[in-house]
């Protein structure tokens, strides 16, 4: 979920009143925001750097605010607080405006070198706008929060902002080979070739992470004036030549990107939240971007959409009886202007270009529960009658589990990932043998595998308990899991039991009689007759030679047991001799 | 006569029972040690050394083969009674400063001695005793009276009850020894089962009760067609990202996948449907057979829906599932990488929000959870979707207890599910509940190969609508 912070101050100024922290908790809480934390410039530093960093910082109050991840339209101040006076019902909600400027049409034309980099572009112009510094800082921090989110870290888009009165169209997005691109970047004092960039940036803690996106790419994309000025190398930094600053009049937005409907709700996201300063209030100034096929197009979009809902799918969906009037008042507290038409069942609702999230019935139906109050609906049961099962598999290990501890063994649970070297080397066999399947990206060895044995993670709990008075009993009932290409994923869960008996002695008595146990509570009885179980002896790397039986039973292999070999006490850190049993329970449903 | 003699005749008399009451009593007391009493009677160390020195002064080197010499020197020195002259024609001298001193050190001892020690200030004391001069002892006495069966003849009390007493009737004119209640039984030996498989084992137990199928969830491994794709979750969704997932090399991909319904799944996502804008982007099929370690038991919930939409007429259920789930994150005191989750599924024809809360309110009731509130939520699958919050009254302050929602008509339609069904779910984490329950701050003291099994040992029934424990110092987020 993104945090927006905003200077608390500032948002009571602009909601047009102040609440007390607990009442803008509960304002947020039940618009389905969190106050997640109360805050300022000075303790944020001085948590995350020591006191002596965050001596000058400023204390001004921020407050923290986690919004969904869906709702781009509220990760700025200026969003959050126009979303919050409309549900508040102290504001109408503005309408966004796209005009035809008085004189040419600032044009974006795109080149086919882009299509194998980063094919779309978008752009928009907000004219006479004045900003303040605070105004400002909204502004590219809106750029930064719309990166990190709904433009996946400038993978799908980047947004480029700059100082039109410094430009001259028409401009020109191509694709490049990196040696032949050469600008000086912002925050930089001479030009660079985007090589040499890049490597620069391979230092900075901000800019490599978004280099990957390009890096390896044999063309680069760019963007020229007509002069040939550098306005920016997406998704990487902007050109220093037209920056924009607090004292910028007139703003050319460009949005490059691999995702053509996420790069033009970002454009639109960008103009509707500040068009709010530009002379004209909520009107954005159209551009013309020619793509490479000759078609061109005007952006922003800010489209309109109306649905149609029925006011009784509304009711049903939420189990509420409002009227048709009431629920198209509700729905316009969110932002939904909507009324009643028709037949006076059909409410007609108005999509604007900030709710890019309304896309079902459904969506629009959340929003009249929220404006209603989720916690004003009537709690009721449904009338649903069923009869429960439970899954056979789990029903077996339930009973199991409590005759195991009943027989003196306590259960362990043990993770379903380890490395290689648990399920493999440790245990003598190679890793190709065990059929496991294996993890593409583990941050640690410990995510290498799932198990294919219960075994590795038991005697991990007996090394982790070494103190503990001896005998140590230990079972585990879970699951692992093997190839199989007889699946549709490739891979199967088999349900193991697993029983380890360690101490002075081996104890192989003792582990044999659990099996006897456990047939006894299965009801498999002794000998091959008559689908019953027997042991033979058998071998494995795991085992000390000559202490070791293949158990067999309902006519089918079904596991082993035996005293474990010390190599692998000795491998799992342990000191006393073992046996262990384990076995696959499937074959006893 | 000896002190512990009658400290072992006063034991033994006790033990047999009421026969004499006896107090302990112990007080303490200060005494001289050997050195403390030598110097009680001869003086301090340094007021030896003074008194050994002659007006015309004394050698060092001689000084100092005086018994008292190395310590009474330096003693002297800071008391500034002596001085010692360097420039001497046969090495250091030294000489009187004072012409008479006053003995504090003796005097004090003699103090001590004549049993007068409360005179002096703690202080004082202290530094006696540092100098190792003075001692505390504690002296043990005991002040014995008649107990209520005080008696001048003994006889030995029997320990225990055995068979012969019984048969010949001996029983009835012994003296037996009483028990010393106040002592712990000897544990019997027994298994034990985990504490967070016994909280599972209730939370079945809550379904059952409230007639919910149990789902299969025996397969870790899948597909992001059914752990994503199915879900209407899109594939540019941050959760897909290699940071959050953990992708399987081997078997790298899904083998087969129901191709029919993945071509409307395919649709929905990349131009909509079933009154769905979609997301409008370009849907891979290749994506979807990536195969991972399922990140939610809902892809198991996916598959059970999509089961179900392929059987008509329809029929209402109740599923639910408890299962582990796992996430490539970075793990903290409340994070691992696999937990488990538990999961509440309802499909009929016209369920509301309004049912949710209502199936929310009787589940969590039955976890003793009573004070419940709903929050507006996000998540790709749900809409509307609620975060359920719950008071806590040990943190003073409302905590998220789970997740909820009606799935969306994208992820529904699809499967073949009719029009007019609503399904809606919920989930929570096994642990989180496990760990307020059991006071655990860190959930490597929970679950995994780590955990004391003296805590497996000691934890007790689970007994989830029963008054919880006190709450953990630290809160368990």
């Amino acid at each position: 979920m993104p945090t927006v912070s905003v200077k608390r101050d500032l948002l009571f100024q602009a909601l047009g009143r102040t609440y007390t922290d607990e009442e803008f908790d509960e304002l947020c809480f039940e618009f389905g925001l969190e106050l997640d934390e109360i805050t300022s410039e000075k303790e944020i530093i001085s948590k995350e750097q020591g006191n002596v960093k965050a001596a000058g910082a400023s204390d001004v109050v921020l407050y923290k605010i986690d919004v969904p991840a869906n709702r781009y339209d509220l990760l700025c101040l200026e969003g959050l607080v126009r979303g919050l006076q409309v549900f508040k019902e102290r504001i109408k909600a503005p309408v966004y405006k796209r005009v035809m400027p008085d004189g040419k049409i600032q044009k974006l034309i795109i080149t086919e070198e882009t299509a194998k980099i980063r094919p779309f572009a978008v752009a928009a112009v907000l004219r006479n706008i004045k900003f303040t510094k605070d105004r400002y800082d909204s502004f590219i921090e809106l750029q930064e929060r719309l990166h990190q989110n709904i433009c996946r870290k400038r993978a799908l888009v980047a947004i480029g902002t700059h100082d039109l009165d410094t430009l001259s169209g028409p401009f020109t997005y191509t694709a490049k080979r990196p040696s032949d691109i050469k600008f000086k970047p912002l925050n930089k004092t001479k030009e660079y070739t985007a090589c040499e960039l890049m490597n620069i940036y391979k230092t900075d803690n901000h800019l490599k992470h978004y280099l990957h996106i390009i890096e390896n790419k044999p063309l680069y994309p760019v963007i020229y004036d007509s002069n040939g000025v550098v306005l920016s190398m997406p998704p990487i930094i902007n050109g220093d030549h037209s920056r924009i600053t607090v004292n910028t009049r007139n703003i050319f937005i460009e949005c490059t990107g691999t995702d053509f409907t996420k790069a033009k709700i970002v454009l639109d996201i960008i103009v509707t939240m500040f068009s709010e300063y530009c002379e004209n209030q909520f009107t954005v100034e159209a551009a013309e971007v020619v793509f490479p096929n000759g078609k061109s197009y005007t952006f922003p979009e800010l489209a309109y959409r109306k649905e149609m809902v029925r006011a009784d799918l509304i009711n049903k969906k939420v189990g509420i009886r409002e009227t048709p009037e009431n629920l198209a008042k509700l729905l316009t507290r969110m932002y939904l202007k909507s009324e009643v038409i028709g037949d006076g069942n059909q409410i007609e609702i108005e999509i604007p270009p900030t709710r890019a999230d309304i896309i079902h019935a459904c969506d629009i139906v959340e929003d009249a529960a929220i404006a209603y109050g989720y916690n004003n609906i009537q709690m009721t049961l449904p009338k649903t009658y069923t009869i429960a099962n439970q899954f056979p598999l789990n029903k077996l290990t339930e009973l199991l589990r409590y005759d195991m501890a009943a027989a003196g063994f306590t259960e362990a649970l043990t993770f379903a990932l380890c490395s290689q070297e648990d399920i493999a080397d440790k245990l003598g066999l190679d890793i190709s043998a065990t059929k496991a399947v294996h993890i593409s990206n583990p941050k640690t060895a410990e995510f290498q595998v799932a198990r294919t044995t219960l075994l590795p993670g038991l005697l991990k709990t007996i090394a982790a308990n070494r103190k503990m008075p001896l005998p140590l009993k230990l079972f585990e009932i879970s699951d692992i899991v093997i190839k199989d290409s007889n699946t549709d994923v490739g891979a199967k869960n088999y349900r193991h039991l697993c029983a380890v008996y360690y101490n002075k002695n081996p104890g192989f008595e003792i582990i044999h009689g659990l099996l006897d146990r456990i047939m006894q509570l299965l009801d498999v009885p002794p000998g091959e007759d008559k689908g019953g179980y027997v042991i033979k002896a058998s071998e494995g790397p795991a085992f000390f030679p000559g202490r070791c039986a293949e158990i067999f039973a309902r006519g089918q292999s079904v596991g082993k047991l035996g005293v474990l070999h010390p190599d692998v006490i000795t491998k799992f850190e342990l000191t006393m001799p073992c046996s262990s049993l384990e076995i696959n329970i499937g074959p006893f449903l | 006569m000896e002190h512990q003699a009658v400290v072992g005749a006063v034991k033994s008399l006790q033990a047999l029972g009421e026969v004499i009451e006896a107090e302990l009593r112990s007080t303490k007391r200060w005494e001289l040690t050997a050195e403390g009493e030598e110097i009680a009677r001869e003086g301090s160390h340094e007021a030896r050394v003074f008194r050994s020195i002659p007006p015309e002064g004394l050698a060092q080197s001689e000084l100092m083969r005086l018994p008292s010499g190395k310590v009474g020197f330096s003693k002297a020195m800071s008391n500034k009674w002596i001085r010692v002259d360097k420039s001497a024609a046969d090495g250091p001298r030294v000489f009187r400063v004072v012409d008479s001193m006053e003995d504090e050190v003796q005097r004090r001892l003699q103090l001590v001695q004549g049993g007068q020690a409360e005179k002096l200030g703690e202080k004082e004391r202290s530094e006696l005793r540092k100098r190792k001069l003075l001692a505390e002892v504690t002296l043990k006495t005991y002040w014995v009276s008649k107990g209520s069966a005080f008696s001048t003849s003994i006889s030995k009390q029997e320990t225990e009850l055995s068979p012969e007493m019984i048969s010949s009737g001996s029983w009835r004119d012994r003296p037996f020894k009483p028990y010393n209640f106040l002592a712990h039984g000897v544990l019997p030996d027994s298994g034990h089962l985990h504490p967070l498989l016994k909280v599972r084992s209730q939370f079945r137990q809550i379904f059952l009760e409230m007639g919910f199928t149990e789902m299969p969830t025996d397969n870790f491994i899948e597909s992001s067609f059914w752990n994503f794709d199915a879900l209407f979750q899109p594939q540019q969704h941050p959760a897909r990202d290699q940071h959050d997932t953990f992708f399987l090399r081997d078997p790298a991909e899904a083998l087969q996948l129901p191709m029919d319904y993945v071509q409307r799944v395919k649709r929905t996502h990349s131009q909509g449907g079933y009154g769905s804008q979609g997301y409008k982007y370009t849907w891979k099929l290749d994506e979807a057979r990536k195969n991972l370690l399922r990140t939610h038991t809902t892809s198991a919930s996916a598959r059970a829906l999509y089961r179900l939409a392929q059987k008509k007429p329809f029929t209402p259920v109740k599923y639910f599932s408890i299962d582990r789930v796992f996430r490539n994150e970075t793990l903290d005191a409340t994070h691992l990488a696999e937990f488990h989750q538990i999961e509440g599924v309802v499909a009929d024809h016209g369920l509301t929000l309004g049912h949710l809360m209502g199936i929310l309110r009787e589940f969590f009731t039955k976890l003793g959870i009573t004070q419940l509130r709903f929050k507006p939520a996000y998540n790709p699958y749900t809409e509307p979707s609620m975060e359920v919050f719950s008071y806590h009254q040990g943190l003073k302050k409302w905590v998220e207890v789970g997740n909820s929602g009606v799935f969306r008509p994208e992820m529904l339609l699809p499967m073949g599910l009719p029009e007019n069904v609503s399904v809606i779910a919920w989930g929570l984490s096994l642990e989180r509940p496990t760990m307020i329950k059991y006071g655990i701050n860190n959930i490597r003291d929970l679950v995994g190969h780590k955990v004391n099994l003296q805590m497996v040992y000691d934890s007790p029934l689970c007994r989830l609508d029963a008054e919880p424990r006190p709450p953990p110092t630290q809160e368990a987020a």
